[in-house]
């Protein structure tokens, strides 16, 4: 169980740099398609604020009842990939040949490109919430509990 | 090539590592762990190849650190000193010899962004020449590994999903 941090430059600091690296996780994902980054790492960025959140506001902080919320999605990653591989077997094509996404109005070249977007955002949320769900399992002795039996 | 980033990174990878293998503290050792992932992010990024750069610092440097230092404090040793047993003798006799064997099969690989090397002839020039019209994705990593590659992508994300679940099975505790 951790403590919320009692230093009030931590707090302060705390308050000014979540968003921050929630920002920039969130760039990271979403421009993994013009430069360096991607899902993976904006599912690790955005899963490191959250475990910020927990480190200094304490694990029963408003804001890390988020986080434990999150617990519950794992696996929605996964079913969002899985997902979009089924949608191209629906629009008639191979498991995860985003060309065959059944989207009117988008030419191959895009709809693969959204492909990528969505698959992209699978692995962040998958990345994230594993990453999450080690540290809580890690530092939590009844909170993983509470989550399951909610 | 110049030799100026390229000998001093990799002599600090060497402390690095060698410090955190060696070190007697365990708060340390994790730290030094941090350092050495850091350096070798550096060389990544030296080596042109970004994403993993990215993806080292994130998770080598960041995460894995956090991980390390919260398995450190929930296990709490009163002893955060590691008491090693000398290696034993086979280990000091055959790791040298695989070095060795291993510097000798160094000799035959082609050189770095030798374009005739195998890795730059099969495949990779489709890639690169295709991506874009393919999939309008300029960064030609990401559309090789989200969409020509995606099924091994799903696998991998499968491994990660699989690790967390297990994770919070093993270390679920309860209340007493």
């Amino acid at each position: 169980m951790i403590q919320p941090h009692d230093s009030i430059i931590v707090q302060s600091l705390g308050r000014f740099l979540v968003p921050v690296v929630q920002l920039f996780g969130l760039y990271v994902l979403f421009f993994g398609q013009y430069g360096p980054g991607g899902g993976f790492v904006g599912g690790v960025i955005l899963g490191a604020s959250m475990i910020l959140t927990i480190l200094i506001f304490g694990h029963d902080a408003s804001r890390s009842r988020l986080a434990k919320k999150l617990l519950h999605g794992d696996g929605v990653g996964m079913l969002i990939y899985a997902g979009v591989g089924g949608l191209c077997l629906i629009g008639g094509g191979e498991f995860l040949n985003y060309a065959h996404l059944d989207i009117p109005g988008l030419e191959t070249a895009s709809r693969r490109s959204l492909g990528i977007l969505l698959t992209q955002i699978g692995v962040a949320i998958d990345v994230a919430v594993s990453a999450i769900s080690i540290v809580f399992s890690l530092s939590a002795e009844e909170i993983i509990e509470d989550s399951m039996n909610d | 090539m110049t030799f100026a980033y390229e000998i001093p990174l990799l002599i600090l990878l060497l402390v690095t590592a060698g410090g955190a293998i060696l070190m007697k503290d365990l708060m340390s050792a994790v730290l030094l762990l941090g350092c050495y992932s850091f350096f070798l992010a550096l060389v990544w990024a030296w080596l042109g190849a970004v994403d993993v750069a990215f993806v080292e610092v994130v998770v080598g440097a960041g995460l894995a650190t956090v991980l390390f230092l919260l398995t450190l404090f929930g296990t709490a040793p009163k002893d955060g000193r590691l008491r090693r047993p000398p290696p034993p003798l086979t280990a000091l006799i055959a790791l040298p010899l695989l070095g060795v064997l291993m510097l000798y099969a160094a000799k035959d690989l082609p050189e770095f962004g030798d374009p005739n090397s195998p890795a730059s002839t099969h495949i990779s020039p489709m890639y690169l020449e295709r991506s874009y019209q393919d999939t309008h994705t300029p960064n030609v990593v990401t559309s090789v590994l989200m969409d020509y590659r995606s099924l091994d992508t799903m696998v991998e994300t499968v491994v990660i999903f699989t690790a967390g679940i297990a994770c919070v099975l093993l270390l679920r505790r309860k209340v007493s």
